[in-house]
């Protein structure tokens, strides 16, 4: 039977980031007198942070393939300002303005991904260039002005809630409903994992550990749960982030396609020679990658309700920095989606404590690029130490 | 001996598990030429990494004696200041910079840290001179033929003042005529007072410059020749590269051959980047159910470069010639179709190649063949362990668990992970190159019985290999590549390693 010790020590990079995560949300809780953690300020940290986290999901999988995409924040905006003129100016409406940025994302990143697949130009230079061709395009597209209003349809892509299907004064009931379903769906998982792991005779962790485990995360996902009943409910984006985070955790650690993709990551060569068709999945790749900048740009866009031709500017650099803090190895074929949902977490939580701290823009900078460094150093100090 | 500039005394150097050179004894005199010559893996490579300072002093036992003093080199520097200086077979020369900026790396005309080009450049003539080079000094490398290159390094040599020039394989992708000026050039050097170590597989040639041959085998010095007193036949030299003893080596077979299985025909490849270089020329060749076909040839024969070609055009450009699966033409030209038309290829690198090191071995296993336990593009990960399991079990993987990184694991492992991965693609025939490359003795004997195992079971392998004891114990019939070329094809029961060496090694006499 494994101890909690040694249970500690070979995750010591996933359970760390996260008790990074709680001490500095906990540090914020404190030093802000509890404006943190009230529903308005957590309901809000989701809205500001979620197209981080939904580029950084893409982020990862080109990262896990041993690349980089400076490009993200530029097509964001981009798509951002193409789904702005649609719908001002040509009066578009709603759903197919979204259905057109989408595909209008997935084209970009096929352009991209073409010349760092096919034609071999490594991804640093092609999504530099990327970066500024479609951050021009933005200027062209606004003409130098910002765009907007948007119908409100729209809008609710960032700031709509679900709906409540029962009226109890001050508390969203479906909200806890549905955190209740989530919670016993969860539990219900991992005792099944934990069987079958039992009946191919793996060691499993010790049953109180397990018990503690989801105690501790039934316990989040009702307080949060509760903390947005108590305001407006569940925010859509929460929802699209949840289902998005879910499907990519899946593709990541269970498919053949998440495994072809660490696989090249790790070793390209040895991947093609095994079958792995690498130029079409890393294409592959960075269309994704596109897809989700563009889905982040459209958000970002219904948040502020106008189009900018300054949106995005340095949204890459946290996403790339969610991934590396997150764990993910800047060589390829290390880096688990989780890993850079907790990553943007706490960049977002830091974005957010140091405003209401009052903390200029200039100090936030230069604090997030040093927790980057520590927590890479951290990555690198346990490698050194375990080799 | 006041004549003798080099002594190297009881050098033993070992590798985990391995034992590359075992108490060899090896001297040079002061001006002149000798030779060093073995099989691929005897040793010559290793010791002069000892001789250099690669593997520093304390890595390996033994002394040595540079003229008349004891050396222990920390490094390539330290070798280099008495004036020792070794060329590598791979040149290390920097491509984009000139031939002046090659010269004096590391070892720069300046002062306080400000280059004197001036200086630089006469001195470059000088010394170009010395070598017979008539280039610019300001020359790329990049755009001079690998014949000038040598020079260059020679050019370079001098420079370091050197005492003796150590050469491996100097003249391995020179064509005949650079050849000559190179043995000339080390002629010349001889009468300047500048002796040489001289590694070479061509005989030819040795036989030509040398003064003495000392000849290495399985990492110990057999003799060494005087070529003054005798005269020394090349027959002489391959008596004493290859002469051992193959009792237990190898695991008892008996082969159950059938109809050929795999064929190809008039294949002809190009390199990928030299474009009217010809790395595969007309092959043909075959193999039969339950046979294992060895192909012996020297590193760069175009040994590699012919299975990769097969294997799904994974080598080289303008392809052609046919591909026959037990009489019917398969198209091969991507990896995938070669795989699903039951080809496995096990490389001879297996960490740049074969292995993902930072995954486990349940995922490197798998890899191949992720659609056998997979539903629906969704891996089920119970049947993956059971499934890696068997083959951990089957070919008795040494490792923790298989969720062990493969990086952990030793050569012998890390070969029989790359095994499983490829029968877990279920082939039915495998090419395997160099398979036993740099594991001890015992696995050896296990990667053995495991290729006679899957002859039993009626696949075709090919199996490359420089270890012709290997291909002489293991193989039914033997194919010898030189050049890009098929020249000889034996079957086993007729062949010996005196036979095989003479078609691997005497290219000049079939060829003129």
């Amino acid at each position: 039977m494994k101890t909690l010790a040694t249970l500690f020590k070979n995750n010591v990079r996933e359970y760390g980031m996260l008790i990074a995560l709680i001490v500095i949300m906990m540090f914020f809780q404190y030093q802000t007198d509890g404006i943190l953690m009230k529903p308005v300020n957590i309901t809000n940290l989701v809205l500001q942070n979620s197209y981080i986290i939904i580029m950084a999901l893409g982020m990862l999988l080109i990262i896990v393939a041993g690349w980089i995409d400076l490009s993200v924040g530029s097509v964001a905006a981009f798509v951002g300002a193409i789904a702005a003129v649609l719908m001002v100016k040509y009066d578009f409406n709603w759903g197919l303005t979204i259905l057109i940025s989408l595909i209008v994302g997935a084209l970009i990143g096929a352009f991209q991904g073409y010349w760092v697949a096919y034609v071999k130009i490594p991804a640093f230079i092609v999504t530099l260039a990327g970066m500024l061709i479609f951050r021009g395009l933005t200027l062209v597209m606004l003409q130098g002005e910002a765009v907007g209003p948007f119908p409100t349809q729209f809008q609710k892509l960032s700031s709509g809630f679900i709906p409540d299907f029962f009226h109890y004064e001050g508390l969203h009931v479906t909200t806890l409903l549905i955190g209740a379903i989530l919670s016993i769906l969860l539990i219900f998982l991992d005792i099944r994992g934990r069987k079958n792991q039992q009946k191919y005779g793996f060691e499993v962790t010790p049953f109180y550990f397990f018990v503690v485990k989801n105690l501790f995360i039934t316990l989040a996902v009702m307080g949060l749960c509760y903390l947005m009943a108590s305001y407006k409910g569940l925010p859509t984006v929460l929802v699209i982030l949840f289902l998005l985070i879910t499907f990519y955790g899946f593709i990541t650690s269970q498919t053949v396609l998440g495994r072809r993709i660490y696989a090249m990551g790790g070793n390209e060569k040895a991947a093609r020679l095994s079958g792995v068709n690498t130029p079409r999945l890393l294409f592959y790749t960075f269309v994704n990658m596109g897809v989700l900048a563009a889905l982040a740009g459209m958000i970002v866009t219904a948040r502020l309700n106008t189009a900018t031709p300054k949106a995005g500017v340095g949204f890459e650099l946290d996403v790339i920095a969610a991934c590396f803090i997150g764990g993910a190895s800047a060589t390829g074929g290390i880096g688990k989606v989780i890993g850079a949902v907790v990553g943007a977490f706490l960049i977002g939580v830091m974005n957010n404590g140091m405003s209401l701290l009052g903390i200029g823009i200039d100090w936030q900078q230069a604090i997030k690029g040093l927790v980057l460094l520590v927590a890479v150093f951290f990555d690198v100090y346990n490698k050194n130490k375990n080799v | 001996m006041p004549d003798v500039i080099l002594e190297m005394r009881n050098i033993t150097k070992t590798f985990p598990g391995v034992k590359a050179l075992d108490n060899v004894t090896f001297s040079v005199r002061q001006g002149e030429i000798h030779a060093l010559v073995g099989e691929n893996g005897a040793g010559k490579s290793t010791l002069m990494k000892v001789l250099s300072g690669v593997y520093p002093h304390g890595s390996y036992s033994g002394d040595i004696y540079f003229q008349g003093k004891e050396c222990r080199f920390r490094d390539i520097t330290e070798s280099e200041e008495v004036g020792l200086v070794i060329i590598h077979q791979e040149l290390a020369l920097i491509p984009f910079l000139s031939i002046a900026e090659n010269l004096f790396l590391g070892n720069e005309r300046a002062k306080n840290g400000v280059i004197n080009w001036n200086e630089s450049i006469s001195k470059t003539i000088e010394l170009l001179d010395r070598v017979g080079l008539h280039e610019s000094p300001n020359t790329l490398i990049t755009n001079m033929g690998v014949g000038k290159q040598q020079l260059v390094e020679i050019a370079k040599a001098l420079a370091k003042k050197v005492k003796l020039l150590i050469l491996d394989e100097p003249t391995a992708s020179l064509n005949e005529s650079d050849s000559e000026k190179l043995l000339g050039l080390l002629l010349q050097l001889k009468e300047n007072g500048i002796s040489s170590i001289l590694i070479s597989h061509k005989l030819g040639e040795v036989n030509k410059v040398a003064d003495s041959i000392t000849i290495l085998r399985d990492g110990a010095t057999i003799e060494t020749l005087d070529c003054q007193k005798d005269t020394i036949t090349e027959d002489r030299i391959i008596r004493g590269m290859v002469g051992r003893d193959l009792t237990h080596r190898f695991p008892p077979r008996d082969s159950k051959i059938g109809d050929t299985i795999f064929e190809v025909r008039n294949w002809n490849v190009y390199h990928p980047l030299h474009e009217n270089r010809k790395v595969s020329d007309d092959i043909n060749f075959n193999v039969r159910k339950g046979e294992v076909v060895g192909i012996a040839g020297l590193m760069g024969a175009g040994r590699t470069e012919l299975a990769m070609s097969i294997f799904g055009q994974a080598y080289g450009t303008r392809i052609s010639g046919k591909a026959y699966k037990s009489g019917k033409e398969i198209d091969i030209s991507t990896i995938d179709k070669a795989i699903e038309n039951g080809i496995a290829y096990a490389t001879e690198d297996r960490k740049a190649f074969g292995l993902i090191l930072i995954e486990e071995i349940k995922n490197n296993i798998t890899l191949t063949n992720l659609k056998a336990i997979s539903d629906g593009g969704v891996i089920n990960e119970p049947k993956e362990m059971t499934v890696t399991s068997e083959y951990r079990d089957k070919l008795n993987i040494k490792c923790s668990s298989i969720l062990q990184l493969a990086l952990n694991l030793s050569g012998g492992n890390q070969q029989k992970v790359v095994l499983s991965k490829w029968l877990f693609a279920g082939p039915d025939i495998l090419i395997l190159d160099e398979p036993t490359r740099g594991i001890d003795v015992g696995a050896k004997y296990e990667i053995y019985t495991i290729i006679n195992r899957l002859a039993s079971e009626g696949k075709g392998i090919v199996m490359i290999s420089s270890e012709l004891p290997e291909i002489l114990g293991v193989c039914d019939r033997i194919y010898v590549m030189r050049e890009g070329r098929m020249v000889g094809e034996l079957p086993a029961s007729e062949a010996s390693q005196e036979i095989v060496m003479k078609y691997i090694m005497t290219q000049q006499e079939v060829m003129e």
